[in-house]
C-alpha cells in the first residue's frame, strides 16, 4: 500500500519533467531565461499567466504530499519500520526546532514550519532533475513571504489592535514612518533573500557552463572533426559547483526561511500584554460568574 | 544616431549593473567578520559547535540581504531595463 504513494510521489515529479519536455520549446545553446509562460487566463484586473514555475511548484507540492503519506501509512507501536523511524525523526526534529526558537506557546506551528522546510527544500532541489526551480521565481517566494507577513501581523494583533498600533510609536513617535517601512521590508527582504540566492546560483552555473564550453572548444580545436566540438571540460566540473549552489544553498535557504518565519512570528508576539489581557479577561469572566451566581441566589430567595 | 542612442542605453545599463554589484563588498566583509568570530567562539568552547554554526549561518544569511538587493537590481538592469528603455526610445521617436 505504502509503495503506491512512493510511486505517486515519483510520478508527480516525472509529470513535471514530461510537461517541460512536451511544452517548453528547446532553446538553442545555453541561455538564461525566465519561467516559460504556458498560457494566460483572462482576469478582470490583470491576466493570470500560468508559468513553468507555478506548474513545477504544484508538482513539488504533490510529491511532498505523497512522500508524507508514504512515510506515515501503517504506523505501529511495536516493531516499527524504517519509514516510521524517519517520520518520527522528522517530527521530533521540527518540534524541537520550533520549541527552542518560538517557545511553548507556539508549539502548534511545527506542521507549518515543516511544510515550509519541505516545500522550499524540494523546490530548490528540483533543479537537480533539470527542472526550472520554483524558488528562482520571485512570484512564488513573494507569495510565501506575504503569507508569513499576514501571520506576523496576526500575532502582533493578538493583544488587541491598540497595542499593535502603539508599537509603531516605539521608541519615539517621530520614528513611526521608519517603523512602517521596516514592517513592509520584512516580507520583501525574506522574498529577495531566498529568490536571489537560488537565482544567482543558477545564473553562475549557466555562466560557468558557457565559459567551459568556449574554453574546451579553444583548447581541443586540434582534434579532428566532431571530436573538437565536444565540450570535454563540462564533464564533472560543473557538478562540483552544483553541490554548493544546488544542494547546500537550496537546503540552507529553506532552513533560513523557516527560522526567520519562526523568529519574526515569535518576536512580534507581545507575550506580556497578551498574558495581562488574558488575565484581565479571566478576572472579568470570574467576576461576572460570581455576580450571576449571587443574582441567581437572590432570585432563589 | 539611433545606433548611438541604443548603444548609450545598453552601455548605461551594463555600467549601472556593474556599479550596483560594488555592494557585494559589504556582505563579504561582514560575513568574514561573522565567521571569524564564530571560529574564535568554537575555539574557546568546542562543545557548543553546533549552536554557534547554526547561529552563524543564520546571521550570514541575514547579512547577505544587502548584497542580494544589489544582485536583484543588477539582474533587472541587465535583463529587463534595456528592453524597456529601447521601447521607450522607439515610442518617443515614433510619437
Amino acid at each position: 500500500m505504502s509503495i503506491v504513494f512512493l510511486i505517486l510521489s515519483i510520478l508527480s515529479m516525472a509529470a513535471a519533467i514530461a510537461v517541460k519536455v512536451m511544452f517548453v520549446p528547446a532553446s538553442d545553446g545555453i541561455a538564461i531565461s525566465g519561467a516559460h509562460v504556458f498560457f494566460t487566463i483572462k482576469m478582470p484586473i490583470q491576466d493570470l499567466p500560468i508559468t513553468e514555475a507555478q506548474v513545477n511548484s504544484w508538482c513539488v507540492i504533490l510529491a511532498v504530499l505523497f512522500l508524507c503519506l508514504f512515510l506515515t501509512t501503517g504506523l505501529k507501536t511495536r516493531n516499527i519500520s524504517i519509514r516510521q523511524m524517519v517520520a518520527e525523526w522528522i517530527v521530533e526534529k521540527v518540534t524541537g526546532l520550533v520549541r527552542t526558537n518560538m517557545g511553548e506557546y507556539f508549539e502548534g506551528f511545527a506542521p507549518f514550519i515543516a511544510a515550509i522546510l519541505g516545500l522550499s527544500g524540494f523546490s530548490s532541489l528540483s533543479s537537480l532533475l533539470g527542472l526550472f526551480p520554483p524558488t528562482s521565481d520571485i512570484n512564488i517566494i513573494a507569495g510565501w513571504a506575504i503569507l508569513v507577513f499576514f501571520l506576523i501581523t496576526y500575532y502582533k494583533m493578538k493583544a488587541g489592535p491598540w497595542i499593535y498600533l502603539k508599537s509603531f510609536g516605539q521608541p519615539q513617535p517621530l520614528l513611526a514612518p521608519l517603523n512602517i517601512i521596516s514592517e513592509v521590508a520584512t516580507p520583501i527582504s525574506m522574498a529577495f533573500r531566498h529568490y536571489g540566492n537560488v537565482l544567482s546560483g543558477s545564473i553562475i552555473s549557466v555562466l560557468i557552463a558557457v565559459g567551459l564550453t568556449k574554453l574546451s572548444n579553444s583548447l581541443f580545436s586540434f582534434l579532428p572533426g566532431a571530436l573538437a566540438d565536444f565540450p570535454y571540460l563540462r564533464i564533472g566540473i560543473p557538478a562540483v559547483l552544483s553541490i554548493y549552489f544546488d544542494l547546500f544553498s537550496g537546503c540552507l535557504q529553506a532552513f533560513i526561511f523557516a527560522v526567520l518565519t519562526m523568529l519574526y512570528v515569535a518576536g512580534g508576539f507581545p507575550a506580556e500584554e497578551y498574558a495581562a489581557r488574558k488575565k484581565r479577561r479571566q478576572e472579568r469572566a470570574a467576576a461576572k460568574a460570581a455576580c450571576s451566581q449571587t443574582a441567581g441566589k437572590h432570585a432563589d430567595n | 544616431m539611433l545606433e548611438l542612442a541604443i548603444g548609450i542605453i545598453l552601455g548605461g545599463c551594463a555600467l549601472g549593473a556593474g556599479c550596483a554589484m560594488i555592494a557585494g563588498i559589504g556582505p563579504g566583509i561582514g560575513e568574514g567578520h561573522a565567521v571569524a568570530k564564530a571560529c574564535e567562539a568554537i575555539g574557546r568552547q568546542p562543545e557548543c559547535k553546533g549552536d554557534v554554526t547554526s547561529t552563524m549561518l543564520m546571521g550570514c544569511a541575514v547579512a547577505e540581504t544587502t548584497g542580494l538587493y544589489a544582485l536583484v537590481i543588477a539582474i533587472l538592469l541587465i535583463f529587463v531595463a534595456p528592453g524597456r528603455f529601447v521601447d521607450l526610445l522607439m515610442t518617443t521617436i515614433g510619437g
